[in-house]
C-alpha cells in the first residue's frame, strides 16, 4: 500500500454565507494510499461532505491542490471534471439516490451510457455489478419495490459498474438499521479487500467506522488522525 | 439514442399529467391538419386549379342557373379556346347517406376541358353514344362496387322527371381516374341531353360554364369581356378562375378559415403554456435526480438535451397522432366534398410545417426547464435533498 491514490495539499474551502465568509476546510493536507479504507467522523457541519465533494471532483478548493490518480482536479474545468467522474469515482449517498423511473438494472447501467459500450455489453456489465452486490435476482425491480438495504446495494452496484478506483460514501448506512448497515459495511469491506477499491466513508457511527482501516476526525476545518482504541 | 430509454421513462413519470398534455397536443394538431386542408382548398390558386380554366356563374348566386343560350356567345368571345358546362344534380345512390356529386354535362367537351381526368378512349365513345350513359370516378366505383355495364339508380332530391318520377337510371359506360394527386374522382357524370329532355323544370339552363382561354390570352381580360357582354341582362355573370370558384363555393360556409385560424392560435398558445408547465413541474420535482445524473458524469449539455428531448417527444407523440387522425378525416372529407371543394388536401408541405411546429413548440416549452436543469449546481441540489 505504498502507492498514493489521492493527495490534498494545503486545501482550503471557504463559503460565502450572505456577508459572512465561512472557512469550512483550513489548510488541509491528506494522503490516501491506493487500496485504503478510511472512515471520516465528526460533528455535523464540520466539512465532511465538503471534503468528499473535493475528492470526487464535484467542487473545487478555494486554494490548494487536489490530485487523484493522474488528475489534478483543482485545475480542471467543469466539463473535464464531469468526464473524469464518469470513470474514476463512484458515489454512494445516504438516501441512495436511485432514479425511481428506472429498474435496478437500468439504474446500474446509467454510468455506462457515458461509455462506448454496446447495449449488450452495458447489460452484461450491469448484471455483473448486481451479482457482486447480491441482487442479481432483483434486476427488474423498481426502487420502490426494494427495501432500503437493497436500494443501497443497487446504488453500490451503480458506483462500481464503471470500475472506478475510488469510492466515496457519504453516510451510507445513515438511514439503515443495525443489521442491514452491517451487511452494507461488509459489502464495502469486500469491495475494498477483494476488488481493490479505495474507499473514503463519512459516518456518524463508531461501529461503522470499525470496518475501515483507519478513522480520521474532522473538526473545525482540520483533520486529525486518532489511531484510537 | 442510447438515452431514449431514460427519456421515455421520464416522459411517463406522471402518467395522468403526460396523458393530459398529450391530449392537448393531439387536439391542437388535429385542428391544424383540418384547417390546413381546408385552407389549402381556399388558397390553392394557381397550383391546384388550371390557370387557363375559367368558371362562369350567375353574378347573384351560384345556385341561380344560367341560360343555355349563353354558350355560343361565350364560345365566340375573343380569347376563348373552348367551353363546356355542368349543373348540380344533387342526388344519392340507394341511401340518402350515399351523397356524392353528379353533374350533367357534355362527354367530349368535359373530358377535353379536364385533361387530368383519364379514361379509355372507347369508354368515352360508348358514353357519348348512349343517352342514358354515365361515367364515374374510380373512388366511387370502388366504394360502391360499381362496374362498367352496371345499370344504377340515382334518387333525385331536386330534379324530378317530367313524368313525376324521382329515380334516374344510368348505364355505367366508363370509369375515370385523375393524374392530379390532389384531385378527387368522387363524382359521376351523365349526359346533359338526357337531363334536359327528362327533367320537369328548369329547361334551357345550365348550372355553370367552364371555359379554357387560348394560351396567348390574358385570363383576367377574357373574364372581364365575358361579364361585360352579359351586363344588364336577366342573368349577369361572374367569371373567375377555378380557384376563385372553389372559394365562392366555400364562402357559403362563412368565413370559417379566419375563425379557425384564431381558434388555432389560441389553442397553440395554450398548448405552449400547458406543455411548458408540464416540463417545469417535471424538472422541479426531480432536481435531485438531475443532480445525480450530473454526479455520475452526465455533462451539462447532455442534461439540457435530455430535458429538451422529453418536451419534443411529447409534442411529436401527441402531434403525429393528431396529424394522423386529421389526415384520415381529411381523406374522408375529400371524398364527401371533393366535388364542391376539389382542393381539400393535406399537403406534404403542411405535414412538414406541422412537424416543424412540433419540434419548435417542444423546444420553446422545454427550453427554460432544460436550462434550469443544465445550470443546476450538484452540491446545492444534493444538499437540499
Ligand atoms: N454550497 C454551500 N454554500 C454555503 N455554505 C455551505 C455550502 N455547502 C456547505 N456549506 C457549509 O459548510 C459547512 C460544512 O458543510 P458540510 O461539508 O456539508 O458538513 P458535514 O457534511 O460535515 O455535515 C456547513 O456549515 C455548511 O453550512
Ligand atoms: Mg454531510
Amino acid at each position: 500500500m505504498s502507492e498514493t491514490l489521492a493527495t490534498l495539499t494545503g486545501v482550503s474551502k471557504t463559503y460565502q454565507k450572505g456577508k459572512e465568509r465561512v472557512e469550512v476546510l483550513h489548510n488541509l493536507d491528506l494522503q490516501i494510499p491506493a487500496g485504503d479504507f478510511i472512515a471520516i467522523m465528526g460533528p455535523s457541519g464540520s466539512g465532511k461532505t465538503t471534503l468528499l465533494n473535493l475528492l470526487g471532483g464535484l467542487d473545487k478548493p478555494s486554494s490548494g491542490m487536489v490530485r487523484v490518480g493522474d488528475a489534478e482536479l483543482s485545475s480542471m474545468s467543469n466539463s473535464q471534471l464531469s468526464h473524469w467522474r464518469s470513470t474514476n469515482v463512484g458515489f454512494i449517498f445516504q438516501f441512495y439516490n436511485l432514479l425511481p423511473v428506472l429498474t435496478a438494472q437500468k439504474n446500474v447501467e446509467l454510468p455506462l451510457l457515458l461509455t462506448d459500450f454496446s447495449g449488450k455489453e452495458r447489460t452484461k456489465r450491469a448484471a455483473i455489478a448486481l451479482d457482486i452486490v447480491g441482487l442479481g435476482d432483483r434486476a427488474r425491480h423498481y426502487p420502490r419495490e426494494l427495501s432500503g438495504g437493497q436500494e443501497q446495494r443497487v446504488a453500490i452496484a451503480r458506483a462500481i459498474v464503471s470500475d472506478p478506483a475510488l469510492l466515496l460514501c457519504d453516510e451510507p448506512t445513515g438511514d439503515l438499521d443495525r443489521e442491514t448497515a452491517d451487511e452494507i459495511l461488509k459489502l464495502l469491506q469486500i469491495l475494498n479487500r477483494e476488488h481493490g477499491k479505495t474507499i473514503v466513508m463519512v459516518t456518524h457511527d463508531a461501529q461503522a467506522a470499525e470496518y475501515a482501516n483507519r478513522t480520521l476526525h474532522c473538526d473545525k476545518g482540520t483533520l486529525e488522525a486518532r489511531e484510537a482504541v | 439514442m442510447k438515452y431514449f430509454g431514460l427519456i421515455w421513462k421520464n416522459v411517463w413519470r406522471k402518467k395522468i399529467r403526460t396523458s393530459l398534455t398529450l391530449l392537448s397536443v393531439f387536439v391542437a394538431f388535429l385542428l391544424f391538419a383540418l384547417l390546413s386542408a381546408i385552407g389549402y382548398a381556399f388558397k390553392s390558386g394557381e397550383d391546384v386549379a388550371d390557370a387557363e380554366r375559367l368558371v362562369i356563374i350567375d353574378k347573384v348566386s351560384l345556385i341561380n342557373p344560367l341560360p343555355m343560350a349563353y354558350k355560343n356567345r361565350i364560345a365566340a368571345t375573343e380569347g376563348v379556346h373552348s367551353v363546356t358546362h355542368a349543373s348540380w344534380f344533387g342526388g344519392y345512390y340507394q341511401d340518402p347517406r350515399n351523397q356524392f356529386a353528379q353533374f350533367p354535362t357534355d362527354p367530349y367537351e368535359y373530358f377535353s376541358m379536364y385533361p387530368e381526368l383519364e379514361m379509355p378512349e372507347d369508354q368515352l365513345e360508348n358514353w357519348a353514344k348512349n343517352r342514358q350513359g354515365a361515367v364515374l370516378g374510380r373512388e366511387l366505383a370502388e366504394q360502391f362496387g360499381i362496374e362498367v355495364g352496371d345499370r344504377i339508380p340515382i334518387q333525385a332530391t331536386i330534379w324530378t322527371k317530367a313524368d313525376g318520377g324521382r329515380t334516374w337510371e344510368f348505364d355505367i359506360e366508363g370509369i375515370f381516374e385523375t393524374n392530379d394527386p390532389r384531385g378527387s374522382t368522387a363524382f359521376l357524370l351523365f349526359q346533359y341531353d338526357y337531363f334536359e329532355e327528362a327533367r320537369a323544370f328548369g329547361k334551357g339552363t345550365v348550372g355553370w360554364y367552364i371555359l379554357r382561354v387560348t394560351p396567348d390570352a390574358d385570363p383576367v381580360q377574357v373574364a372581364n369581356t365575358i361579364d361585360l357582354q352579359f351586363a344588364n341582362s336577366a342573368s349577369e355573370t361572374e367569371t373567375s378562375t377555378e380557384a376563385a370558384f372553389a372559394q365562392s363555393f366555400a364562402k357559403q360556409f362563412g368565413n370559417i378559415a379566419l375563425i379557425v385560424t384564431m381558434i388555432l392560435g389560441a389553442v397553440f398558445f395554450t398548448l405552449l403554456l400547458v406543455s411548458g408547465n408540464t416540463m417545469s413541474q417535471s424538472v422541479r420535482e426531480r432536481i435531485s435526480e438531475l443532480a445525480v445524473l450530473k454526479t455520475l458524469g452526465f455533462s451539462d449539455r447532455s442534461v439540457l438535451g435530455i430535458v429538451l428531448a422529453e418536451a419534443v417527444l411529447i409534442m411529436l407523440m401527441g402531434g403525429l397522432l393528431g396529424l394522423g387522425i386529421g389526415w384520415l378525416l381529411v381523406q374522408g372529407a375529400a371524398q364527401q366534398l371533393g366535388a364542391f371543394l376539389p382542393g381539400i388536401f393535406l399537403s406534404g408541405e403542411a405535414i412538414l410545417t406541422a412537424i416543424g411546429i412540433m419540434i419548435g413548440a417542444g423546444i420553446v416549452a422545454g427550453i427554460f426547464p432544460a436550462l434550469k436543469a443544465m445550470r443546476l449546481s450538484i452540491i446545492d441540489a444534493l444538499a437540499r435533498a
